[in-house]
Parts: C-alpha cells; sequence; structure tokens
C-alpha cells in the first residue's frame, strides 16, 4: 500500500509534482500514466525517498521508506533512470544489494536464473544492451521478495518475449496480494496490465480510478452510421446537442444518441442502415482526451522529460 | 524470462540493514571494479619502487667519493609522495561514480539511512589502505637498507630513533590524505571536480601562500592540510612546522570537517 497526501516537488522554478494525494491498494496492478515529463519519475523517486518533497507526505506500507528496517523487503523498485555502476558485473551489483540486508548468495543465483542473465551474469553492466539492463534491474527489485513492487516504465527496451513476461509477472504479483504500482505512457500496455489507474498531467491528479470507467467516462455517446441516404437520415436525427462528424468512408459518427436511438429514428423515417456501431474510446483515446491541455511539450520535443536527475541517465 | 508464467522464488531467509551488512555491500563494490586494482596497484609499486633510484644514486655516489646529503629514510620514502595521487584518486573513485553511472539510487533504494554507506566506504577503504601501505612501506624500508649496507652512516635499523615511528606515520599520512579525497569527492560528486579540488588544496595552495609574504607565510603555511601532514614524517623539520603529533591532528582535523560536510549533503541531497 502506497499512500501519498499533498505531495509536492519543485526542481528550481519548476514544479514537478503538484499537490498529489493518491492510495495504491495492495492486490491489483495499479498503472500510473502520464505523459513525458507529467512527473511520473520524480513521483517514483518521492516514493523512495530519494528525493525529499517540498511539501506532503509519501508512506509505504504505514511508513516512510527510510524507516523501514528492512527496505528492499517492502519496496522493489525498477527506476526508469540507469542505477547500476557500469564497470560492475551484473552478479556484484545484485550481490552487493543483496549483501545490505545479508540475504544469502543464493538468492542472487536465483534472480539472475529468473530474468535470463546467466550467461552475461559476470559481464559487466556498461555493455548490456537496454532489454539486458531492464532484465537486470527487474532482478534487484525482486530481490528482496517485496510487498510492494514499483516500477518505472518496465517494458522500455523489452522484445515481445520480454514485454509478455512483465505482464504475466505483474499480474502474479498483485493476484499474491502485494502492491503492483507502474508507471507507463504506452496506453496499450497498460489496458492489457492494469486494474486500476492514477492518471496525472503537469504533476497534478487527472484521474484515478478503474480503467472500464476511465474508458467510459472519457467516450463521449458516439455511433458510426452507414447509409445509401445519409444526408436525409442526418436531416432527421438533427436536433440540440446533436452532432455530426463526417467519415471519408461514406459514414458519419452521430453524437449524442445511442445506438437504439439512431435505428429506430432510421426505420420510422424509412431509411435503410448498412452499419450501425456505437463507438467505445479506446484508453489511448481516452488518456489522449484527458491529457490533451495538460500535455507539458509540444509536439517540438515530444521526448523531453521534466526530470533533471534523468538528463544523466 | 522464457517461462510464460514466472515463478518466483521466495525469499526464506528474511533480512536488514545493519551496520555490518553494509560494510560487506560497500566491500563487494570496492573490489568488484577495475579502478580498484589499478590504483593501488599503481601505488604499491610506485611505493616499492621509487626509493631504488635514490639508494642505487646513493651506492653510486659513494663509490665515486662524492659527498651525500641524505638520510636513510629520504631514500625509502620518496614513493609515498607519489603514491598520494594514486591513493586519493582511488578514493574519489569509490564514491564519484555512483553518481554519474546513477548507481547511487540502487545503493540509497537499499540503505534509505544513507549515512551508514558512507560510513561503511571510508571504513573498507581506510583499513584496506593501511593494510596495504603499512607493509609496502617496510618493503621499501628494508629494500633500501640492503642495497645501501656498504655505504657507512646509512643504516639504521627500526629501534632506532624515530625510524619506526616515521615508517608507520607515512602510511597514515597516506591513508588520511586518501580520507579526504573521498569525503571531497562525496560533496563534489563529480570525479573530475574532485580530482580537481582534491589537486589545487594539495599541490597549488601550499605555494600559492608565499605570496602573502613571509611572515604570513610562515603562520599560515604549516596549517594548509598538505604542509601539517608532510610534517608527520618528514625528516627535515623546519623551525615553522608542526610537531609529527600535531601535523597528524590537523590533517585528521581537516579529514574530520570534510567528512560532517559530506555526511550533511550525503543525508539531505536529491538523487
Amino acid at each position: 500500500m502506497i499512500e501519498a497526501q499533498d505531495l509536492t516537488k519543485n526542481y528550481g522554478k519548476k514544479r514537478a509534482v503538484d499537490g498529489l494525494s493518491f492510495t495504491v491498494q495492495p492486490g491489483v496492478v495499479t498503472g500510473f500514466l502520464g505523459p513525458n515529463g507529467s512527473g511520473k519519475s520524480t513521483t517514483m523517486r518521492l516514493i523512495l525517498g530519494l528525493d525529499a518533497p517540498n511539501k506532503g507526505d509519501v508512506t509505504v506500507n504505514g511508513r516512510h521508506y527510510r524507516d523501514h528496517s528492512a527496505p528492499l523487503h517492502e519496496v522493489g523498485a525498477l527506476l526508469e533512470a540507469r542505477s547500476v555502476h557500469t564497470g560492475r558485473s551484473a552478479y556484484n551489483h545484485l550481490l552487493a544489494l543483496a549483501q545490505t540486508h545479508g540475504f544469502p548468495r543464493r538468492r542472487v543465483d536465483e534472480m539472475i536464473d529468473l530474468v535470463g542473465l546467466r550467461e552475461v551474469a559476470r559481464k559487466r553492466a556498461g555493455k548490456f544492451s537496454l532489454g539486458m539492463g531492464q532484465r537486470l534491474g527487474i532482478a534487484a527489485a525482486l530481490l528482496g521478495d517485496p510487498k510492494t513492487v514499483l516500477l518505472d516504465e518496465p517494458v522500455n527496451g523489452l522484445d515481445p518475449e520480454g514485454i509478455h513476461w512483465i505482464r504475466n509477472l505483474l499480474k502474479h504479483l498483485a493476484s499474491e496480494g502485494k502492491t503492483v504500482f507502474v508507471s507507463s505512457h504506452l496506453m496499450s500496455e497498460m489496458a492489457l496490465t492494469a486494474d486500476h489507474l492514477i492518471v496525472i498531467g503537469r504533476g497534478k491528479l487527472i484521474a484515478d480510478t478503474s480503467v472500464e470507467e476511465f474508458v467510459a467516462h472519457a467516450s463521449g455517446k458516439s455511433v458510426l452510421v452507414r447509409s445509401p441516404d445519409l444526408a436525409r437520415l442526418c436531416e432527421t436525427l438533427a436536433g440540440p446537442d446533436i452532432t455530426f462528424t463526417d467519415d471519408v468512408r461514406g459514414a458519419v459518427e452521430v453524437h449524442g444518441l445511442t445506438a437504439a436511438q439512431v435505428g429506430d429514428a432510421a426505420a420510422a423515417a424509412g431509411i435503410a442502415l448498412h452499419e450501425l456501431t456505437p463507438q467505445q474510446a479506446s484508453l489511448e483515446e481516452a488518456f489522449m482526451e484527458l491529457t490533451r491541455s495538460e500535455i507539458e511539450f509540444g509536439a517540438t520535443k515530444p521526448e523531453e522529460t521534466a526530470q533533471p536527475a534523468e538528463a544523466t541517465a | 524470462m522464457s517461462a510464460v508464467t514466472p515463478a518466483l522464488p521466495t525469499l526464506d531467509a528474511p533480512g536488514r540493514v545493519t551496520f555490518s551488512h553494509v560494510l560487506s555491500s560497500e566491500w563487494t563494490k570496492f573490489r568488484s571494479v577495475r579502478s580498484t586494482k589499478w590504483s593501488l596497484g599503481v601505488a604499491i609499486f610506485l611505493v616499492v619502487a621509487v626509493p631504488l633510484i635514490p639508494a642505487f644514486v646513493t651506492v653510486h655516489h659513494w663509490h665515486n667519493h662524492e659527498s651525500l646529503d641524505i638520510k636513510p629514510l629520504e631514500i625509502a620514502l620518496p614513493g609515498i609522495f607519489i603514491a598520494q595521487l594514486a591513493i586519493a584518486v582511488l578514493g574519489v573513485l569509490v564514491i564519484t561514480p555512483e553518481y554519474s553511472t546513477g548507481s547511487i539510487r540502487s545503493t540509497f533504494t537499499a540503505v534509505p539511512k544513507r549515512l551508514p554507506v558512507l560510513w561503511a566506504k571510508l571504513l573498507d577503504y581506510a583499513l584496506v589502505i593501511l593494510a596495504l601501505m603499512v607493509p609496502a612501506v617496510l618493503v621499501s624500508f628494508f629494500e633500501t637498507q640492503a642495497i645501501v649496507s656498504d655505504v657507512p652512516g646509512m643504516q639504521v635499523s627500526l629501534a632506532t630513533q624515530n625510524i619506526a615511528r616515521t615508517l608507520f606515520m607515512a602510511p597514515v599520512y597516506v591513508m588520511l590524505v586518501g580520507v579526504f579525497a573521498l569525503a571531497l569527492g562525496a560533496i563534489i560528486r563529480s570525479t573530475a571536480g574532485s580530482i580537481a579540488a582534491f589537486a589545487a588544496i594539495f599541490f597549488v595552495l601550499p605555494p600559492l601562500t608565499f605570496i602573502l609574504g613571509t611572515s604570513w607565510h610562515d603562520k599560515i603555511n604549516k596549517y594548509l592540510p598538505s604542509t601539517a601532514g608532510d610534517s608527520m614524517w618528514t625528516l627535515r623539520p623546519d623551525s615553522t612546522s608542526l610537531s609529527p603529533l600535531a601535523g597528524g591532528l590537523v590533517l585528521t582535523a581537516y579529514c574530520v570537517a570534510a567528512i560532517l560536510i559530506a555526511a550533511v549533503l550525503v543525508q539531505r541531497r536529491d538523487v
């Protein structure tokens, strides 16, 4: 369980996280969504006590992260920015982490086998590909058999097999009653794995809801209609609060009416319909809709992020 | 990651963060990077090999009946003066790459109270330097004594006045210099910046005090970290020098001050 209260963080004059309050529950996968630079990574660092908030408070499993006597047993974290010494082998990186808690060496071997790094475990981590680095980060996150798992963009750089593995892993962890908090800017990924969503933009909370509710809320009622007599149909349907969006393929999207209302009206007027499809926004569209005004950077700088620490990554 | 359904091994031995655990973790980090082996190898080589030059030169001069103005320990110890740079660079490298590579985030996630990490780094490092430099200095002493054994007036033993003390103070000096460099690394966080600051304090500052004029120079210079440190093991103290003990205490005080500043910053800063 992660509880954030009015969490606020400034970097110089820039406010990266702005009065964020949320609770991440155990037993489900909670997706943490936001455009690039919206404060996801900063929030992750605040949870782990790597950065100190200017205001507000965040606790993990009832305590500040730094007050736990076995932090790796409470929280396993994969941060987006690289956090491995490039000159040290994967094995020694994990061993040094395990030793801080007195975990046996056997545990390090188990984690290396789990993420499939056995063959390169003795190689310097600086030589690792993005995907291998990501696997090493996941091994480090799971080292202490943590009650809470915090993963920042875990599928970055993974191949399809690795992505599939992560999805199953997240669901498996949640099914064991663990708290799973996963950030991503990839909606499609979240649609497949997350049960609950926390959405932020410019450091502020936009939504804290289930995936279904989030999509339903963002989908305005609309129906795609195809008919040989579109012009007359539109005249028939026209009314206040009802708008039409032309579809290039000889169809029209009707906003403000249900499929049943459109179908009944067409039948009453004797107009043939070739298609009548209720439209539901995808998670991606829902997200775009909600965060449109919150996107920090325009299309000219899509890769830029707000966290200064990541510039060194 | 080939398994479709991950079989997560459970952790049957729960652990917790203790100082001895952090100490062994830092030891693993210390020994598992190349820079450690290189710096220590270079330092030991310099301490042991450089004294061979004045030793053979002394023998050569004696054979040619030229007058000698060198003391036995001045033959044995010049390597320390050069090796201190390798030792100081290693001190910086114990901590700065953690910041440049980002591994400090892993480190502080595992030990979020942070300060035990700093203490463990200092302790691991200081013990290794002492454990290697004390024998290296003894080797340089005995090898040079063996080479100049025929030269009259060059034979001393560990029982001779001040010899044992100086042979012990030299490694302690170089250890304190390294500890100071490590603390500088923790304060500055960049490798290049830390090494530059170290060089400025130890090699640029002392000659700079001459521009203040003799009377000020004499008052200030002996309290600089480098000059105070030198007086721990110098063989030609002048009238302005501190005693070996006082010099050691002054250098230790600089180390303590640097460590305290480092501790406050390590505790407070975002990483």
